[in-house]
C-alpha cells in the first residue's frame, strides 16, 4: 500500500511543524483527504497509528481526525463545474486506480463532461493535506 | 499544510548522487543522453535509477523499450520496476501513455507525489530526465532536491545554445551544482560551444558525435549500448 508513504509525510510534517512551534508533544492532527485520491480511510489510519508508535516520543494520546473533502472540478474553457463522484463510474478500474496513485492523471483519463476540454482545474478535494495540529508546550 | 515535501529527503537518503539531465532547448537529446547515461552507469556495475520528469512528452520508456504492464508494486510506497538494471519511474505507469494537459500547479503536484511515494532505496545515481526550459519541473527539482547536480545538454546550434545559455546563467546565479555541458549531435568539429561554455566558467564535458545508428536502436537497449553515441557517453560518464 502506498498510503503508508503519504501517512509518513503527514507524521513527519506534523513533527516538523510542532518543532517549529516549540510543541513538546502533539495531541491532535486534523487531516483532510481529497476524494479524488480515493484513499481508504481505514488503511490510512492504520498506517498513521503505526507511525505514531514509531515516533511515540513526539505524541501524547494523539487524536487523529480525518475529514473527507468532496472533489470539485472546473473547466477552464466553459466554466462548467462538476464533482469526481459524477464521473467516477465512467472510469475503468485501471483509470480509477491510476488516479489513486497520481490524482493529476485525471487530466489524462477524463475530460470536461460538458465541452470535452482537457483543460480543467481541481478546485478542491485533490489529495492529502494537514489542516491543523494541536499540542502541548510545557 | 502540504505534507509531501517532508518525506522527499527520506526517500532519497540512500541515493548517493542525483543528476538532472537538463537543457534550455527542446529536441537536443536530453532523454537520449539520460537513458544512455543510465544504461552506461548500470553496465559499469553502478546502482542506477531513472526518473522521467518530462510529464507532457515522456520518452525514456520509448528509448528503453519499456511498455508498462500494470502499476508498480506497492510496499510502504511504490517500487520502480527494473529495466536493464535501471530502476525506472515515469508517469507512463499511470497515464497509459495517453496525452494530458497539466498547468503549473498540477506539474508540481505530480512531481511531489512521485518524489514522496517512490522508494528508490540504495542507489549510486538517480538520473532525472527533465523537460526543456526553466519551468516548473526544473524549479521544483531545485526546490525539493537541492543536492541535484545539473548536466546540461546542447547541440552545436547557435539557436539551441541561445536558450541553453539562459539555463546555465540561472544555475550559475543560483550557485547550483553544475557538472557541465555536453554537446550532442555534433557533425563537424567546431569550438563554438566549448568556447561559449568556457566563457561562463562552466566545464565542457565533451561532444557526442551525430550517430545515424541511434534512431534504429531506439527501444533496444542492448543495441543502443553498441552505438558510437553510447561509447561517447561512456567517456563522459567517467568525468562525472
Amino acid at each position: 500500500m502506498h498510503e503508508w508513504a503519504l501517512a509518513e509525510s503527514v507524521i513527519k510534517s506534523s513533527i516538523a511543524a510542532a518543532e517549529k512551534e516549540n510543541l513538546k508533544k502533539i495531541t491532535e492532527i486534523n487531516i483532510r483527504l481529497g476524494e479524488l485520491q480515493q484513499i481508504a480511510n481505514d488503511i490510512f489510519k492504520f498506517a498513521l497509528n503505526e507511525l505514531v508508535e514509531t515516533y511515540s516520543d513526539k505524541f501524547q494520546d494523539v487524536k487523529i481526525n480525518i475529514e473527507t473533502e468532496e472533489t470539485e472540478l472546473q473547466c477552464k474553457q466553459c466554466n462548467h463545474t462538476w464533482q469526481f463522484k459524477d464521473m467516477k463510474n465512467k472510469l475503468s478500474a485501471d483509470e480509477a486506480e491510476a488516479i489513486h496513485f497520481i490524482p493529476e492523471v485525471a487530466f489524462v483519463h477524463t475530460r470536461c463532461p460538458k465541452c470535452g476540454s482537457p483543460d480543467f482545474l481541481i478546485v478542491k478535494g485533490r489529495g492529502v493535506s494537514v489542516s491543523s495540529i494541536k499540542g502541548i508546550k510545557e | 499544510m502540504e505534507p509531501r515535501p517532508s518525506v522527499i529527503q527520506t526517500r532519497l537518503k540512500d541515493v548517493n548522487r542525483v543528476i538532472a539531465v537538463a537543457s534550455g532547448k527542446g529536441g537536443v537529446g536530453k532523454s537520449m543522453v539520460a537513458s544512455n547515461l543510465a544504461l552506461s552507469l548500470a553496465k559499469q556495475g553502478k546502482k542506477v535509477g531513472l526518473l522521467d520528469l518530462d510529464l507532457y512528452g515522456p520518452s525514456s520508456h520509448l528509448i528503453l523499450g519499456f511498455n508498462p504492464d500494470g502499476f508498480p508494486d506497492e510496499e510502504h510506497g511504490i517500487i520502480p520496476q527494473e529495466i536493464h538494471d535501471i530502476k525506472f519511474m515515469s508517469l507512463v505507469y499511470f497515464s497509459e501513455d495517453k496525452p494530458g494537459a497539466f498547468r503549473g500547479d498540477d506539474v508540481t503536484n505530480i512531481i511531489l507525489e512521485l518524489l514522496a511515494i517512490t522508494r528508490w532505496d540504495d542507489l549510486d545515481y538517480l538520473i532525472l530526465d527533465l523537460p526543456p526550459g526553466i519551468g516548473d519541473e526544473t524549479l521544483d527539482v531545485i526546490s525539493y532536491i537541492p543536492q541535484t547536480e545539473f548536466l546540461v545538454v546542447t547541440t552545436p546550434s547557435k539557436v539551441a545554445f541561445g536558450a541553453v545559455e539562459k539555463l546555465l546563467k540561472i544555475l550559475i546565479e543560483g550557485k547550483l551544482p553544475l557538472l557541465g555541458v555536453i554537446e550532442n549531435m555534433t557533425r563537424d568539429s567546431s569550438e563554438y560551444i566549448s568556447k561559449k561554455v568556457s566563457k561562463l566558467n562552466v566545464s565542457y564535458l565533451g561532444y557526442l558525435s551525430y550517430d545515424a545508428q541511434v534512431e534504429d536502436a531506439i527501444g533496444d537497449p542492448l543495441k543502443l549500448l553498441e552505438t558510437n553515441l553510447s561509447k561517447d557517453i561512456l567517456k563522459v560518464s567517467k568525468k562525472l
